[in-house]
């Protein structure tokens, strides 16, 4: 178990090195001059070079990456190109918004998914079945910001139970804060749902039709019981699925942010790009990694305690 | 079959395969989703001749206006033409998804189908790239690329499709890699293919279907992407687009909400359009593998007329461990239903064993199951009376029925690897029946576990307890499920082929066990089996089954030494455990030759 | 045998890398002569698979060599291996994943004739006499393999594995899929075809029954290694090697007073062997 836990650990880390030097060269290579972008069309060139000094662009671009690279690997991630602030700060600001709404949406997909999964793959083509089957189809496909807008016009215009926009930090108001969370976390987690439903339902389908179930049940076992060995068996397949939508919730929540107007990383991101900020899209790049590597690291743990072919091995 | 009947057992009148796409214009939602989705295509095509106005035509005047004759649907916030601005953006839509899927295509699908299909380095390479892609935010990763070109769109709908290129690699290599393990692959290599030949004429067919189902619902999906950048400002300001008419209509949701809803309504339905149709798709092409319709309310089309029943008894009702009489199993198919056990009867004494033999599709697998009332999914069983242990089964409530198995009835299965839960120890799965079931306390159930697997011939019972089942041989998996069938000691015992599976050595020692145990414990055994050598073995008495009807039913001695039927006599020697030898077959065979020339 | 059309000289395949390797065949030695069909018979485990994919080129031979017609072809690949394509052939267990469901009878067939550069026509007609050769109607050659039985399906496999002509089949388990009836009936089939054709059998099973009425020679094998060789009438009945004896006598026979004497010999082996454990 131990080795186990140390080999996925090192693949999380070569995987964060992997889209951190990635990165810094992609957004290098896609920026030919990032003085246009800060400072605007109307600077200078007097300007755009005192700037590109002051930031260090006129230094080789290896050194300029060792310099990053260095900072990073202690967890610095320098300062914006456009106010000199610390990064870090800027994305600590903003990472708790981003990270309430992300959270709480994937506790909606895990708990939401996992109930219509399993009713749906225990009775197949029953009328349940049938109708999350539809509903899946589309909501799959559709964008969260598109169901974001519907919700906006529904919920919060017409029907006035939530705010339309803005954000409530919990210490303010812990009432305020799930009212304020709850639509954006709803137009993420729609489409998660119904993906982690369908990967669960076909498991469940699958596992049910599986030899060991029918002797199961010629033990005595009751139903409810047999269920628990259905739903252990078929978990894995959905709690990788979940792990994958945690990322897609990530960039999902980047253009819902925008819509609920909520001050999260989506927003910063947002903005960074507008401005050609690089520092701030790097550190916000490195972090998110991050998090999905913690994720996908406690997904390879559960996987492990799920299946013991994994753990043994 | 005898050789005779391979000449006409081909139903003359086999239905064609019906092509996949004339199977998915039948399903409504499949023509429906692709009349949108060739509309769409169609608009975006013709957008110049079918745009009633500029779509870059500012015209104050008409700015926010309701729809009317001279604007449909009415102007934006600025005037210009909702309409036109709609059927232009369809093109930008279209254009930008199509570069999305043919850089996804290009990057995903031939490095699937090449680490499917020729493993190592670079198998491993590229499935650690895909995981690694799926493992990034994209849209974080676009914004990183628009930083610096916000309005190439191209270059950025290219990002895009880098990022759903893992979605075609992984179906490329899964769908690969499982034709590839097909034994007609390594035909096709033993009759002489070159591999580029193999993969161009047995796995890209394969191939299609999936491609095809996974770019309808990337298609939609690079719609949905595209449309978000645009909402947060990405692309040409000039280029008519639908997620940017989306943003203007959200900020003036308030004011004119028709501003927001014709962009969305149009971006919903196209991608609603090409999810419903990959679904559609999908459904048509796993069509056969598909659970069997849980409502059988339709006409059974060939049963056996109720007054038919095969099959006699040979106890009196009270002195029978199982009697069941006239017993029909049937299973949804399509519309109806379709009866695999015609009204049999039979019964056991206790402490017999009783042997069921037949070949595939003779329905004595379907009989055991339906003494255990565990049928699979679609099938449904009637009787006329069953009685186990001298109770009425078929008077008993579903629930009550229920609790006769794991105290009066106990199961052993066929294959002893899959009939394990993989996930629980062997101790654990031992015990739980006893806890839950008997409810004897943890340390009871421990005991009679141990003293089971003891009495099967268990030697290392404390590792065995704390197995899982990979962990085990399949010899000895078949062990712990007999420890398990008999741990509740039940008065009746089914197996379904329980050597089937086995080595022979192992057989052998199965059966012995089994004997063993038979005689020990007094339990009634129900024995199903193809196999011939198994019946003399440890039958007491046998029923001969065929196509869902007993042939013939008698002590053991009377089957092997005077069979009643042709059938019969037909089964028992084509067991080649007496057959003449070779050398010996070309003696007499020479010989013929001879005589005839 | 004065000249074996195949012969297999202290064969040793192993799987995995180098370090890590996993030894399946130990030092294999047998021979086939023409016209011949000899058995490999073993339990799961033993190997015998094993060697039918390595003559085929289709698993990793560490040592040892195979000769066909006095040609070394134990590393043939490529361009060798398709040439052998014309000699070798092999049916395999599943019938059903052995042929390809989206392709019908006349394109399976016709598909390693193709290969091999002959014209769609001469392919077809070539085709249409094997499929007369394993009796089954003209009109299969328009249909998919899932309108066939199990037994119909290897009735195509073989016809398939012939079409090039070969001068060995490697059969891998071929019958064990089939039932009883249809089982003995492909038997009969793969003999009368050997009678006609002269091809050799190389024929992998685990049914001694099977072996007996098919094969002229057997040998038995255990945990990767040959362990008897011999006449198939001798090894089946009289086996000279322990494990032999016990593989016959513990295989039920289908006759209750001759199983209840087989039984006992059986018993008593077993007696022997826990007093003296098997191969001390």
């Amino acid at each position: 178990m131990i080795g186990f836990i140390v080999k996925r650990l090192v693949a999380g880390i070569v995987l964060l090195l992997a889209v951190s030097i990635g990165t810094f060269f992609l957004a290098r290579a896609a920026i030919s001059d990032p003085t246009a972008g800060l400072l605007g069309t109307t600077a200078t060139p007097a300007q755009r070079a005192a700037l590109a000094a002051k930031i260090g662009l006129d230094r080789p671009l290896m050194v300029q990456f060792w310099d990053w690279f260095r900072g990073a690997l202690v967890g610095d991630f320098g300062v914006s190109w456009r106010n000199f602030q610390s990064v870090n700060k800027q994305i600590a600001i903003k990472l708790p918004v981003t990270l309430s709404v992300v959270t709480f949406a994937t506790l909606i997909t895990a708990v939401v998914g996992t109930a219509f999964g399993l009713i749906a793959g225990l009775r197949p083509n029953s009328l349940f079945d049938r109708i999350i089957k539809t509903v899946s189809v589309v909501l799959f496909a559709l964008p969260g910001f598109w169901i974001s807008l519907v919700l906006v016009v529904w919920f919060a215009i017409q029907l006035k139970w939530f705010p339309a926009v803005g954000y409530v930090p919990p210490a303010q108001s812990l009432g305020g804060w799930l009212r304020s969370i709850t639509l954006p976390a709803f137009s993420l987690a729609l489409g998660a749902i119904v993906v982690v439903a369908e990967q669960l339902r076909n498991e469940v389908i699958a596992v049910n039709k599986q030899d060991f179930v029918r002797t199961l049940r010629s033990r005595g076992l009751s139903r409810g019981r047999v269920t628990l060995h259905i739903l252990r068996n078929a978990s894995p397949a959905a709690l990788t699925v979940l792990a994958v939508m945690f990322v897609g919730l990530l960039s999902g929540a980047i253009v819902v942010e925008a819509i609920f107007s909520l001050p999260g990383i989506g927003q910063l991101t947002n903005a960074s790009s507008q401005n050609g900020d690089i520092p701030i899209l790097l550190g916000i790049t490195v972090v998110s990694v991050i998090f999905v590597v913690i994720v996908n690291f406690l997904l390879d743990i559960a996987l492990g305690w799920i299946n013991p072919k994994v753990r043994v091995r | 079959m005898s050789s005779l009947s391979v000449m006409s057992d081909l139903a003359p009148s086999a239905p064609r395969r019906r092509s996949i796409l004339s199977r998915f214009l039948s399903a409504p939602a499949g023509v429906v989703s692709l009349s949108v989705v060739i509309a769409v295509i169609a608009i975006a095509v013709f957008a110049p001749w079918l745009a009633p106005h500029d779509p870059n035509f500012v015209d104050l005047a008409s700015a926010k206006v309701p729809p009317s004759a001279e604007h449909w649907l009415g102007g934006d916030a600025t005037g210009r033409d909702m309409l036109s601005r709609l059927i232009w953006g369809a093109r930008t839509t279209l254009l930008g998804a199509l570069v999305t899927i043919i850089t996804a295509l290009i990057i995903g699908a031939p490095a699937g189908i090449a680490a499917g299909y020729f493993g190592g380095f670079f198998d491993r390479l590229s499935s650690w790239v895909s995981d690694a892609l799926q493992a990034v935010p994209g849209m974080i990763i676009l914004l990183v690329v628009a930083a610096g070109t916000r309005s190439n769109f191209v270059l950025i709908m290219a990002t895009v499709g880098a990022f759903l290129a893992p979605g075609y690699f992984r179906i490329a290599r899964s769908t690969t890699l499982a034709i590839r393990n097909e034994p007609f692959i390594d035909a096709a290599r033993v009759a002489g293919l070159t591999h580029p030949r193999i993969i161009l004429r047995h796995i890209l067919p394969g191939i299609g279907a999936p491609i095809i189902i996974q770019t309808a619902l990337a298609t939609g999906i690079a719609m949905g992407i595209q449309a978000g950048l645009q909402f947060l400002g990405i692309g040409a300001a000039s280029v008519p687009a639908w997620g940017a008419m989306m943003n203007e209509g959200f900020r003036h949701m308030l004011s004119t909400p028709l501003l927001l809803l014709w962009p969305s309504a149009v971006l919903g339905i196209t991608i609603a359009a090409l999810a419903v149709a990959g679904s559609t798709l999908a459904d048509v092409v796993r069509i056969r593998t598909d659970a069997p319709s849980a409502r059988s309310s339709g006409q059974v089309t060939n049963a056996a007329p109720a007054d038919v029943v095969t099959g006699s008894f040979a106890y009196a009702p009270e002195a029978a461990a199982v009697r069941v009489d006239n017993l029909r199993v049937r299973y949804a198919a399509g519309d109806g239903a379709v009866e695999v056990v015609h009204g049999i009867s039979f019964d056991i004494a206790p402490g017999e064993v009783l042997g069921i033999v037949g070949e595939s599709g003779s329905g004595k697998s379907q009989t055991v199951f339906s003494i255990l009332d565990l049928l699979p999914t679609g099938g449904s069983s009637s009787v006329d009376g069953m009685w186990i242990g001298g109770q009425a089964v078929h008077t008993m409530s579903p629930r009550e029925r229920a609790g006769m198995l794991g105290t009066e009835i106990g199961y052993i299965p066929q294959e002893p690897m899959s009939n394990l839960d993989p996930s629980y120890t062997i101790g654990f799965q031992l015990t739980q029946p006893l806890r839950t079931v008997h409810k004897k306390s943890r340390a009871e159930a421990d005991a009679i576990a141990r003293a089971v697997l003891n009495r099967v011939g268990i030697v290392d019972i404390d590792r065995v307890m704390k197995s899982y089942p990979h962990q085990i041989s399949g010899g000895m998996a078949q062990r712990v499920l007999i420890a398990g069938a008999i741990a509740g000691r039940p008065s009746v015992l089914v197996a379904d082929e329980p050597t089937t599976a086995l080595d022979v050595t192992v057989q052998a020692e199965v059966l012995e066990l089994l004997r063993e145990l038979q005689a020990e414990l007094g339990m009634a055994l129900v024995l199903v089996t193809h196999n011939f050598g198994v019946v003399a073995d440890i039958c007491d008495r046998v029923i001969v089954m065929r196509d869902g009807a007993i042939v013939e039913a008698s002590a053991v001695e009377t089957v092997f030494a005077a069979p009643e039927q042709n059938y019969t006599r037909e089964l028992i020697a084509a067991s080649l455990d007496d057959t003449k030898g070779r050398r010996e077959l070309d003696a007499v065979h020479a010989a013929q030759t001879a005589a005839t020339a | 045998m004065a000249n074996p059309i195949l012969s297999v000289e202290n064969l040793v395949v192993e799987y995995g890398d180098p370090k890590r390797s996993f030894r399946v065949l130990h030092e294999v030695s047998l021979d086939v002569g023409v016209g011949e069909c000899v058995g490999v018979v073993g339990e799961s485990g033993s190997g015998k698979s094993t060697l039918g994919k390595a003559i085929l080129g289709l698993a990793p031979v560490r040592h040892g060599r195979i000769f066909f017609e006095g040609e070394d072809i134990t590393h043939a690949r490529g361009a060798a291996r398709r040439r052998l394509a014309s000699s070798i052939q092999v049916v395999f267990q599943d019938p059903y994943g052995s042929l390809d469901p989206m392709m019908n009878v006349g394109d399976i067939l016709s598909e390693p004739l193709e290969a091999a550069g002959q014209s769609r026509r001469m392919a077809r007609s070539a085709v249409a006499e094997m499929i007369e050769r394993v009796r089954l109607p003209a009109s299969a050659i328009d249909r998919y393999p899932s309108e066939f039985s199990g037994g119909q399906r290897q009735r195509l496999a073989i016809a398939r594995a012939l079409v090039r002509r070969p001068k060995l089949i490697v059969c891998d388990e071929p019958v064990s899929a089939l039932d009883l009836t249809t089982q003995a009936a492909v038997i009969d089939l793969f003999i009368e075809l050997q009678r006609d054709i002269g091809v050799s059998y190389l024929f992998v099973s685990h049914d001694l029954g099977v072996v007996r009425r098919i094969c002229h020679r057997v040998a038995v094998m255990q945990r990767g290694e040959i362990v008897e060789f011999g006449e198939g009438e001798q090894v089946t009945r009289a086996p000279a090697h322990p494990y032999s004896a016990r593989l016959l006598l513990a295989s039920p026979v289908a006759n209750p007073q001759a199983q209840a004497r087989r039984r006992a010999a059986w018993l008593a082996l077993r007696e022997a062997d826990r007093v003296l454990p098997a191969g001390q």
